[in-house]
This record gives structure tokens, sequence and C-alpha cells, in this order.
């Protein structure tokens, strides 16, 4: 049990820096409220789909910008899929830079926008990392044969 | 988003052309010049030219006049002149025939009598009698023909020898004449031979020859030395033949007849007797030889008017001679001073005419140049004004797009770590931003409402719950300011109305807040009746006063309070007890009467209800009174210094109650207080639907306090009726009691005699009543309840309270005098709750996430839900969330997807829908959506196929936004397109359930 616990301690404590740091807001909280017995690997789930949706939309970004004449509303249009995903898995420092990108967009400054690609994608893959490891900890908790904690 | 504002501002640069074409439009079409204004540049020398043409008539005037003048004077000349030159005639040839007589006497008496009947004697005689008949002659004499060859004989026959004018013995002639005859003036002529002068010689051949009357030439009379002309007449020896030869005639000729005439005495005397003989001269003149007028008669000096002659002819008889006569005026012709002075007037007049007339033009040029730039300012204006409203509606749509960002950081500002002062620096910065976005709104809601394009939702709403709403709202700021905060709504008031809520709210937010905002003291009561009841009240008013208003009922202790709500004085007095009651009490018996049969009002399709807030605070100043309810407006300046606010609430108001069919007027007196009073007209909501609707939109109130009883203290009537209407609203029987010794004094009975009154199960006491000091008694006894453990029920004693110290309800515990204290403002839901604590029944309701969680769950269990949205993950959190609640979710990733899905006939329950989307947004395709059904539903209206597809006998599946946007513009393009209703992303589980609820029953 205090293999249990301390994990189930660690896990509070990450998500709690997770949630402190601002990678993740109170969207995130909800959607883990909303696994349950029905539905057990729904947040994984949804964060599988939400990277692989990120990486799709940086692609064409990236892509998109680096082109001679810039499309900026067709980068516009992936920023803000990207900022609906980000907001509806609580991914709030994905969100914010996505709300900086728009405008950039809207400006249709090309180097703004190039750096908040960067800033995106750095963004991305942090918290692709910090949740990967918020799942591990998670899964091993659940092998350890305890139950995640409910956060807050 | 990018594409969204170039099209806004596409459609904000077609708008500003449009504006433009417009003024453009406008000016083009006021551009109709008058004739004068069209040649103003010629009015001066219209003026010029004017005076130049009346010049020139007066002087044609002038001379036309001066000519007339000039006419007259020669005609009067002229007949003038002809007249004396006629009477001078007439008179001359009255003489000349008078001689003629003569000459016939002496042809007739001397000659053809033998011996002679006339000598001298006789002659002299005769012509001296007869003077008068020859007025102009100064004498006359006869002359002999006597020839050389009997000259001897007839100088001894005479006695006297001939002589010559000369007087001396006449030289040898053929023939001579001298004078035998004469009258006495003239006897000086006697023998004097009349041929010696040349002018008589001549003379005497001319009238022998001729037979008739011959003149001379004027010369000097010898008498008198006047001007003057002898006149001749033959006189004949024997009788002449027919036809005599000259021969013949100097052959008979015996002698001459001969007078002289004084031309000039004669011309004298005859113009002495004519009038105006000073006005001309006249002159008479021998014209015989041409060129030497001789003058018989005037002065050779050429005075007078030489200018004007007048020439007359005479006719002396003699055709040898000619005369004349000349007239002219003594004076020069006057100055024609009427010819000038009208002239000179025309003219003036003439030019005063002009220069009215060109004074005129350039005035009415004036005010045309006037007219004209006024015009375009005013066309300026309103393109100004739309352009205003253009702004506000841009800016205000383009501030909330940013101010939603800002709230949305400040909210993910909150959710981090944050230092206390930061919180609060965070906190103080996102109310702000609320209140900002409520200005807002608020700004396009005015806009909104002076385009018309507000339109009044009708749904059923619970009138008395939202009033209890908005109470709430304000409580913690009257308590803090200690003023009281009541509600009061009539019984006859339906529990459900047809109307717009949200709206309803809004006013009496507005109206609330307001006197929140100006009420330091006392109190702020909102009253609702029927528009109907307040003539009754009226009535009821006039006759309390006829009574003297005394009401024995209700003691008062001090005669300075007033009877209102908190004893100050209100600004409108309809408010005070005195009124009130009689509604209250009128309401009482049709209430007790409706309970029992439907009140023939209740038929009727609307009820129209009176609102009125009343409060006590600074009130508004008279001078600003008139000006309330326009927009920015607030009573001075330092008000909105004092107190804050845009003054824009007022207006909106105003407009909010016109279109709810109702009007809104006020009372107010400075310091005293104001009294808003609005009506409004809502639906009457049909038994059936409000039974539905009922449990969705309010909270319900809790059954279990039905038919207990309860004893209210209250001095103030007012007051005591508002208590009295919250406990009625949850079942209690109340019953008001003006002491506490009284109700005391009823348990008291009810203790030792159990049970012919009343027993009350819970006594609520007013603060200041308890404070007064009056408990003593009482708290003491009912300590000695407690302790002797009765065996009735003790009543719970509850203390109403607006503010209470802590050490106020401490002493009030300790004394054992309250179960419990009330703050006010009083809500139904908030004295339940107390109650519930206080006698520990009826904990049915558990307020908290679980019951709404599973009334959520309850409400979609078992829904077949389309979520529709492009966003991969999104959809996913949204089927997620909806599946947690037990709903069946089908996900589509557009809008087309969800089209084919929904092909009629589905068995979906409902269907979110994201807005912004690729390809096909929410907006089209929910209106494709709408359209399809509404065609299926007129199929089936018309053909009816299978009947068994259609649900509710149409097609209409709830169709909800989902949406990042708070704002109500696109909640208001929602609902345009035919959705149901919107729920923010990401979902929130109050909000889902609130939309949620409005479509499915449980």
């Amino acid at each position: 049990m205090d293999v249990v616990n301390q994990l189930q301690r660690q896990f509070l404590d990450y998500s709690a820096s997770l949630h402190r740091e601002g990678f993740l807001d109170d969207q995130f909280t909800q959607l883990q409220k909303l696994q349950d017995e029905n539905s057990p690997d729904f947040v994984v789930e949804v964060a599988s789909l939400f990277f692989e949706d990120c990486e799709k939309l940086i692609n064409n970004m990236a892509r998109a910008l680096e082109q001679q004449g810039v499309d900026f509303k067709q980068v516009d249009a992936s920023v803000h899929q990207l900022k609906g995903s980000s907001s509806s898995i609580g991914a709030m420092r994905v969100k914010n830079v996505c709300i900086a990108f728009r405008s950039f967009c809207e400006a249709q400054n090309r180097e703004g926008c190039l750096r908040c690609l960067q800033q995106v994608t750095h963004e991305y893959s942090l918290l692709k990392n910090k949740l990967q490891t918020l799942f591990r900890l998670e899964q091993q908790i659940l092998a350890a044969g305890g139950s995640v904690p409910a956060i807050e | 988003m990018g594409l969204k504002l170039q099209q806004s501002q596409h459609q904000h640069q077609q708008q500003h052309h449009s504006v433009a074409v417009k003024v453009n439009e406008q000016t083009g079409t006021k551009r109709g010049y008058t004739f004068i204004q069209a040649n103003r540049a010629w009015l001066p020398k219209f003026l010029l030219l004017w005076v130049m043409v009346m010049a020139f008539l007066s002087t044609w005037i002038y001379k036309k006049m001066d000519a007339d003048i000039k006419v007259r004077r020669k005609e009067v000349l002229s007949s003038m002149c002809d007249e004396r030159a006629r009477m001078l005639q007439d008179q001359f040839s009255v003489s000349v025939n008078h001689v003629h007589a003569l000459a016939i006497l002496i042809s007739t008496f001397h000659y053809y009598k033998n011996p002679s009947a006339i000598d001298q004697e006789t002659f002299a005689e005769y012509t001296a009698r007869t003077a008068f008949e020859r007025p102009l002659l100064s004498g006359v004499a006869y002359a002999e023909r006597v020839v050389h060859s009997e000259r001897g004989q007839f100088e001894r026959q005479h006695g006297w020898t001939i002589k010559t004018m000369q007087r001396e013995p006449s030289p040898v002639r053929d023939e001579y004449a001298p004078v035998i005859l004469s009258q006495e003036t003239v006897s000086y002529i006697e023998s004097l031979d009349m041929m010696s002068g040349e002018e008589d010689r001549e003379n005497i051949l001319r009238a022998r020859a001729t037979g008739k009357a011959v003149l001379t030439s004027p010369f000097r009379l010898l008498g008198s030395h006047h001007l003057g002309v002898v006149l001749t007449f033959p006189v004949y020896k024997s009788k002449l033949p027919t036809r005599p030869t000259v021969e013949e005639r100097i052959e008979a000729t015996a002698g001459y007849l001969g007078g002289a005439f004084d031309v000039e005495s004669l011309v004298e005397n005859l113009l002495g007797q004519l009038a105006g003989k000073q006005a001309i001269l006249v002159n008479v003149y021998d014209i015989t030889n041409s060129s030497d007028y001789l003058i018989m008669y005037g002065h050779q000096n050429q005075d007078g008017d030489l200018a004007l002659l007048y020439e007359s002819k005479l006719d002396f008889g003699d055709p040898f001679r000619k005369h004349t006569m000349i007239c002219r005026y003594q004076q020069k012709a006057p100055t024609p001073w009427t010819a000038l002075t009208t002239a000179f007037l025309f003219f003036v007049i003439c030019l005063l005419v002009g220069y009215i007339l060109y004074g005129a033009a350039i005035h009415i040029v004036k005010v045309e140049d006037d007219f004209h730039e006024m015009q375009e300012l005013k066309v300026r204006a309103e393109a100004a004004d739309v352009a205003k409203s253009q702004f506000l509606a841009t800016v205000s749509h383009e501030i909330r797009t940013p101010m939603n960002g800002i709230l949305g950081m400040l909210a993910l500002l909150l959710d981090t770590d944050l230092s206390s002062t930061q919180r609060d620096y965070a906190q103080t910065a996102q109310v702000c931003g609320k209140a900002l976005i409520a200005l807002i709104n608020e700004v396009l809601d005015r806009a909104k409402i002076e385009a018309g394009k507000l339109e009044m939702e009708t749904v059923p709403f619970d009138l008395r719950s939202i009033l209890d709403d908005v109470l709430s709202l304000f409580s913690e700021k009257s308590r803090n300011k200690g003023v009281e905060l009541a509600v009061f709504v009539s019984d006859k008031v339906p529990e459900m109305v047809m109307g717009d809520p949200g709206r309803f709210r809004q006013i009496i937010t507005n109206l609330v807040g307001n006197s929140v905002k100006f009420t330091e003291r006392g109190h702020i009561f909102v009253k609702v009746h029927l528009a109907e009841n307040t003539k009754p009240v009226v009535d009821a008013k006039v006759e309390t006063c006829l009574n003297g208003g005394s009401d024995g009922g209700v003691p008062i202790s001090d005669a300075h309070q007033f009877k209102t709500l908190s004893g100050y004085e209100a600004a409108d007095e309809r408010n005070s007890w005195d009124s009130f009651k009689h509604l209250v009490s009128y309401e009482e018996s049709r209430y007790d009467a409706s309970i029992n049969m439907t009140v023939p009002g209740e038929t009727s399709q609307s009820v129209t209800l009176m609102v009125s807030v009343e409060d006590t605070g600074i009130g508004i100043p008279l001078i600003a009174q008139d000006r309330v309810f326009m927009p920015f407006m607030q009573a001075d300046s330092s008000t909105s210094r004092n107190y804050g606010g845009t003054g824009i609430g007022l207006s909106i108001t105003k407009c909010l109650v016109e279109l709810m069919g109702g009007h809104i007027s006020f009372v107010s007196r400075p310091q005293v207080g104001s009294t808003f009073t609005f009506t409004a007209d809502f639906g009457r909501c049909k038994k059936a639907s409000f039974n539905d609707t009922k449990k969705s939109n309010t909270e319900d109130l809790p059954s279990s306090f039905r038919g207990l009883k309860a004893i209210v203290v209250d001095r103030k009537p007012v007051r005591a009726a508002v208590t009295r209407y919250h406990l009625k609203r949850l079942g209690i029987l109340p019953e008001v009691s003006g002491s506490v010794m009284i109700s005391a004094s009823a348990c008291g009975k009810n203790g030792s005699s159990c049970g012919s009154k009343i027993q009350p199960d819970i006594i609520l006491v007013e603060k200041d009543l308890w404070l007064s000091g009056e408990d003593g008694g009482l708290s003491s006894r009912m300590l000695d309840w407690k302790q002797n453990g009765h065996t009735f029920k003790l009543p719970k004693m509850i203390l109403l309270a607006t503010n209470i110290t802590n050490v106020e309800l401490e002493k009030a515990k300790a004394a054992g005098f309250v179960d419990t204290v009330i703050m006010k403002p009083m809500r139904a839901s908030m004295v339940a709750a107390c109650l519930q604590q206080v006698l520990g029944i009826g904990n049915k309701k558990q307020v908290g996430k679980d019951a709404q969680n599973g009334s959520l769950r309850s409400l979609l269990c078992g829904k077949k839900i389309l979520v529709v949205d492009d966003n991969m993950v999104n959809r996913r959190v949204a089927a997620g969330a909806l599946k947690k609640f037990g709903a069946a979710v089908e996900c589509a990733e557009s809008g087309k997807v969800a089209l084919k899905l929904l092909q009629i006939p589905h068995s979906f329950d409902a269907c979110f829908m994201d807005i912004q989307m690729p390809e096909m947004d929410g907006f089209e395709a929910t209106r494709q959506i709408r359209m399809m059904e509404s065609q299926a539903n007129e199929q089936m209206n018309g053909g009816g196929i299978d009947k068994g597809f259609a649900r509710n006998g149409e097609w209409h599946v709830p169709i909800l936004a989902m949406t990042a946007d708070v704002i109500h513009a696109t909640y208001d393009e929602c609902l345009k397109c035919g959705m149901d209703g919107y729920v923010s992303k990401p979902f929130e589980e109050e909000n889902l359930y609130q939309a949620v609820t409005k479509f499915f029953k449980v």
C-alpha cells in the first residue's frame, strides 16, 4: 500500500504542478471527472486524439508558413482548430499561445506567426511529455492495484 | 474570425458609401433655387435700372404736367384775348353804325331838304344828345365837298374862309373839304379843310370811292394827344344806282362825316370793365403795312411774359386796314410747383418701393441661403447620426471581441497560482470587465431599441421568483447600507405569466439598482399588483379621507413616523398604508373568492400589471425631472461623480416598458424619495402549459410548511403585509399582531385552555420591536414555559432584521428569545430554508451538485443526441460529457454530414452544433435543417404520410449552438437562424442543464 500511496501522492503533486505551471486548467479536471467505469480510457483517448490533431495542425501550419505567399486564412483556420482542441482538453498554455498566434495571423505578420508556431510546437511537446508522464503514473497506480485519486 | 472582420469592414464601407450617396442625393434634390436666388448677382443692377426708369418716368410726368399747365395758360390767354378783341370790335362796329346813321341823317336832312333842315346848332345838339351812342368817338364832324370853282360862293355863304389844318387860309386846290357841322367836343375843327391833312385826305378819297367807313392809321389826336384813328364816312347827294362805279360815287359825293376814335381810352375803358385786367397786357396794332406795325394801344416797352403771346384779329369794318390785338401775361409763368412736387413725390415713392423690393429680395436670398445651409447641415447631422449609430454598433461589437479575450484571460489568470494580492487585482479586473460588457450590452440594447430591432420573448415565467432573484442581487448592498428592501406581489397576480422574463428582470434590476444607489436610509419597496385594482384603491382612499382616516386596529406609537415600510416618508402616498391596506384587504376578499370560482378577469388573454418601486432616497431635483428618461442624462453632473453610472439605464427601462405595452411614470420629491411606477402587459398562462414549465423555470418552494400557523408581530402594517405575503407563499397561515404582548397572551391563553384559538407554530418578531424593550415580560414568560416544559409545542421565535450586529444576536440568543434570525430582504426560498432549519422538517431538497447532476442525468438519459463539430477533440469531449449523463451520442464532423444524418425520418432528440465550421457553418446547417423540416411538415400536414414518425405532430429537432462567445449578440443570431438555444463551450454542467431543460421533460 505504501507504494500505491506514494504513487498516488506523486500523481497528485504532479497534476497539481501541471495546474500550477499553467499547462492544464479546470477543463482537464472536468475531463478526468468524465472518466468512469463506462469509459476507463477517456482521458487518454481524448489526449491522444488531441496529440494527433496537434501534430497534423502544426504540420499544416508549418507548411503553410513556409510557402512564398502565406495563406494566412488557412493558417488562421488551423490555429482556430488548435485553439478549440486545446481549450477542450484544458491545455491552457497551448491555448494562450494560440490566442497570440491568431492576432498575428490577423495582422498577417509572418515573423510573429513563425515565432508562435515555434512556441506552440514547444508547448505542445512539453505538454505531451508532461501528460505522458501523468498517464504513466496513472497506469502505475492502476498496475499497483490502487485507484487514481480524484483531483481536488 | 479574420474573414468575419473583413466582411464586417466591407459591409461597413458599403454602408458608408451608401450614406455618402444618400447625402449627395439629398443635397442634389434640394438645389431648387428660386428666380430671385438664381439672379442674385443682378439685384443691384435691377435696383439701378429701376431707379433710372423711375427718374425718367417722373421727369416725363413733370413735363407732361408742365405742358398741360402751359396749354391751359395759353387757352386762358387766347380766350381772354379773343373776348377782348370781340368786345372791342363789337363796340367799334356799334359806333361805326351810328356814324353811318348820322351820315344818312345828314344826307336826308341837309341835302334832300331844301333848304337844309340842319344847321350847326341842330347838329351840335343832336350829336351831343346822341353821344352816349358813340362812346368810342371823341366827337363827329361833317365836312362838305367843295370844288375850287365853288369856293368863293361857299366862303361867302358861310362867312368864313376855308382854313388848312394849320389854321391858315387854305391855298388853292382842286377840291376842299371844310368842316361845316361839328359836335361841340370837336368844334375847334370847324372850317378846317379836312383835305389839307395827309391822312384825312387819303381817307376821304378812299371813303368816297368805296362808299364805306374807312379808318386812318393811328396818330396822335389833336385834342387829347391820345393815340387814335379817324373814321370817315362819305355822304352822297343823290341816290346812287344799285351798282355804282367809283366815278359815279365820286360824282355823287356831297360831303364826309368823320369821327375820331380815341383808341387808347377806348381800350382802357373796355379792359377796365373786364375781370383780370391786371393779369394780361393787351396791345393793339395796325398791321396794314405788314413790315411796320403801328401801335394803336399798349406800352411799347416790352415787359411781362414775352414767351407767350396770343394774336386776335380785329375787324373794324375797313377792309383796307388790318388790325390785330396781341395779348400776353403780365407776369411770367409761375414755377409749376404742383408738377414738380408730384413728380418728385412719385420719384421718392418709387425709389422707396424699389428699395423695399430690393431689401426683400436681398432678405429672401439671405434666408434661402441660410435655409440651404441649414438643410445641408441637417443632412450632415443625420448622416453623422447614422454614422454614430454604426460606429457605436461596430465599436461595441469590436470591443466585445477583445473583451472576451480579456475576460477569458482573467479567468485563466485566476485559475493559476496567485498571491492573494494578485488574485485581488485580477478579480477586480474581471469584475470591471464584466461591468464593461454589461455596459456595452446596454448601449447595444439602446441602439437596437432605437432601430426597433428588439423583440420580446413570450415565454411563461414566475414573476415572484424573478423579483426574489433581483432582490437577492441587491440584498448585500442594501444590508450594508441598512436600507430595508422588500417586495410585495398581490395575490391576484397570476403565478405564471407569459412575457419576457429577461427584459422584465432588466427593468426591475434597473429600477431597484437605481434606488439602491441613491438611497442611504429608509427602504426600497417593490410592489406588484393588477392595474385594474388601482381604481378601487383610489376610491377607498377617498373614503378613508372622508372618514377622517381613523383606523383603530393598528396603534401607532410614534406619531412622527409615516405609515410606510420603514416609517420614512415616501414621495408617492399611494404606497402608504392608508391605501395599501385597502389593496390588501380588497385582494384578500378577491383571493378568497377566486379559490372557489374563476374571477371574470381570468378568462381574458392578457393581464396588465402595475409595478411600483418606491425608495426613500435623495429624490430627483425638480429641474431634472423632465429629462429623467433621456439617455445619458443624470440629474446633474455631480450625480455621476458621486454615484457613478451612465444614465442610460432609465431610458432603456422606458423603452422596454413601452415594448411591453405599458408606460412608466414617477413621483419624486427631493430629499424624500422617488416612486417609479410602470405598467406592463403580460399574457396569461394556460394551466396545462404552466405545469410543465413551472418546474423547469422556477425553483420549487417546499410544500412542507403548508398549514402551519404563524403570528407576525409588527407595528408597521406595510412591513407586516410583506412578511405575510412571503409566508403565504409558503403556505403558512399568517396573522398580524401589533405587539408582542398580544401575541404572547394569545399563546398564553392557548397554553392554559388548550385550543379555542389558533395555536401558532411560529412567531416572527421585528427586530426594532424586540429592541424597544417591550419583550421583558414575554421573554421571561418564554423562558418560564421552556423551563416548565409545557405540554404543548412551543412556538418558534424568529427575529426579522435588516442588519444585526453580532452582539445583538448573541444577546438575543442568550435571552433565549429567538431560535433564529431571518435577514432581510425576505425571499420565500430563504425563509423556507430558515424555517427548515428551525423546525427541522422537510429536508427533502438537498441543494447541491448531485441533485442537479442527477436531474441532468435524468433529462439526458436514453436520449439520442447528435454532436456536430469539425474539431475532433471538441467532438470527443462533448460526446464524453453527454455520454456521462447517459445520452447516446453520435458525432458528425461537418454541417453536411449532420444534414445527411438529420434527413427525415431520423431518431435524434437533439443536436449540438458548433458555429464556426469550414464549408458549412452552424447557422447555415441549421437553416437547411429547418427548411427540410418545414417541407416535411408541410407534406405531412398536406398528404399525411406516416404519422407515426412524427412526435408532437411536427418535426422540430432542438438545435443548440456550441459557442465560446458569451455575448448575446451571438445568441440572437442563433435564434434568428432557427436554433433553440446555446451552450458555452467547453461544457459547463449548469449551463448545459439550463439549456437542456427547456426541451426535455423529466
